[in-house]
């Protein structure tokens, strides 16, 4: 899952629980995919590396990402 | 002497004659701007536009090569006042004075409105502009795509914005020229790769500010046809403020400057991380709700349960305790405790009433401790009581037997 799903997912997640028509047992179990969802959400966040660089296409669909020199 | 054309027999050849006026013509005159009223304009299968441009008393011949017709933006119309740049000639074969038109403009930016107006139209009739087409920006963009000039300012604005809002974001720049004849080749040939490559959530296309030619490239059909279909969102930034683009109509988001753009495709990391620590302290908050909620709900239960049996057991014991006290002085042998006896026939069975003893007749008497066997003398029924007195009256004369 991607970030931006995963968070997506968390949100969903929020709103269910706020709803009142839920068992403890699919709460609980709500709350421990939320938990799931916050951590690899966060370790996403975390592993982000920001780069600045190049897209070079070696031959007809073989691309390459090259560094190049960060202008920021 | 002979001069050439001087005699009969130095009569000048035609293509002599007109190659020396079209080299005359040309040395008098250097690329100039001339203006005029558009005429009987055709453009030609070769791709070649012909035209005059005349005033209320003269006329001259124009042409203009096809190579040179990508540099102007569209055909003008019929009658259309135009500024032409080029160069005065002779076209032998005709024998005819012509001007090759190299450039044109005409008043009020008509050919520039009028080859936008045509774009557009073109792109509306596809369906390209349609606003359902619009596509969401990805709210969390790992890459950003940037399709630019490598030199450009923009690229540097595009790059220190992105970089100031979230450090973490990825940003792939795919070179493209953005100016000149090369352009619409260059950036059709960068979202082609974009498209096929896949990688990036997001694509920034644009480039800073510039003369309208600079920024024509993006008004160009190919190049908004090839945003059009960008597999990923696309974000326009083209120029500033004030220029709009034909880029600007097709992509899913018109920002007004690369800085602007920047700021649309990539959001600030503190508020991402805010929301998530947000949504996490609401979930655990609704989920300590709801377990406490249960919780207080089971103790109620509990405690309930514990009444309700404890008043089931009370109920049962008293009703036990009512039956025995009732069973208690029921008992025939309660009765002969207290010193009373029962009277029984031969046959074990009980005389409760007077009227079934005869005088002589031998009964038995039940008592606490044994059994009197004993006759009756005499017996006297009381018409006016009811049995139970019987039982007294009976009772009496069998006891003194004993």
């Amino acid at each position: 899952m991607t970030f931006e799903q995963n968070l997506e997912r968390l949100e969903q997640i929020a709103a269910s629980l706020d709803r009142d028509d839920l068992s403890l047992e699919q709460a609980l179990t709500l709350f421990e995919e939320g938990i799931a969802k916050l951590k690899a959400a966060s370790a996403e966040l975390a592993k982000a590396e920001g780069r600045v660089a190049k897209l070079v296409e070696k031959a007809e669909g073989v691309f390459e990402i090259h560094e190049a020199d960060d202008r920021g | 002497m002979k001069v050439p054309g001087g005699s009969p027999e130095e009569a000048l050849t035609i293509a002599a004659l007109t190659n020396a006026a079209k080299e005359v013509l040309e040395g008098a005159f250097p690329p100039i701007w001339i203006k005029g009223e558009v005429s009987n304009f055709t453009a030609h299968r070769n791709g070649h536009w012909y035209f005059s441009l005349r005033d209320a008393t003269a006329q001259l011949s124009c042409v203009v090569w096809s190579r040179d017709t990508k540099c102007i933006p569209a055909p003008p119309d019929e009658g259309m006042q135009v500024m032409a740049h080029g160069q005065l000639s002779v076209y032998a074969a005709r024998g005819q004075m012509q001007f090759m038109v190299r450039a044109m403009e005409a008043e009020g930016e008509g050919l520039w409105r009028k080859a936008f107006e045509k774009t557009k139209a073109a792109l509306e009739k596809d369906g390209l502009l349609d606003p359902s087409r619009k596509r969401m920006l990805p709210r969390f963009p790992q890459r950003v795509a940037v399709i630019t000039s490598p030199d450009g300012a923009a690229l540097h604005d595009i790059i220190s914005v992105i970089q100031r809002r979230n450090s973490g974001v990825e940003i792939i720049v795919i070179p493209a020229a953005v100016q000149g004849e090369t352009a619409p080749d260059s950036l059709v040939a960068a979202l082609d790769r974009l498209a096929r490559w896949r990688g990036a959530d997001v694509v920034i296309v644009g480039r800073g500010g510039g003369s309208r030619e600079d920024l024509w490239a993006f008004n160009d059909e190919r190049v908004a046809r090839a945003i059009a279909a960008c597999p990923i969102p696309t974000i326009s930034a083209v120029g500033h403020e004030v220029d709009f683009t034909i880029a600007d109509l097709v992509a899913d988001f018109r920002a007004a400057t690369p800085s602007a753009a920047a700021e649309a495709a990539v959001p600030v990391l503190a508020d991402i991380v805010a929301g998530i620590r947000g949504l996490g302290d609401s979930i655990r908050a609704a989920a300590e709700l709801r377990v406490r909620d249960a919780g207080f709900t089971l103790r109620q239960i509990s405690r309930d349960l514990g009444v309700r049996s404890l008043r089931s057991v009370e109920r049962r014991r008293s009703r036990v305790q009512e039956l025995a006290a009732r069973l208690e002085t029921l008992s025939p042998l309660a009765t002969l405790a207290r010193g009373y006896a029962v009277a029984l026939n031969e046959n074990g069975g009980a005389l409760p009433s007077a009227a079934l003893f005869k005088p002589g007749m031998q009964f038995a008497m039940e008592m606490r401790d044994g059994r009197v066997h004993a006759t009756a003398d005499d017996v006297i029924v009381r018409a006016d009581r009811g049995p139970k007195t019987d039982d007294r009256k009976q009772r009496r004369p069998s006891t003194g037997a004993v």
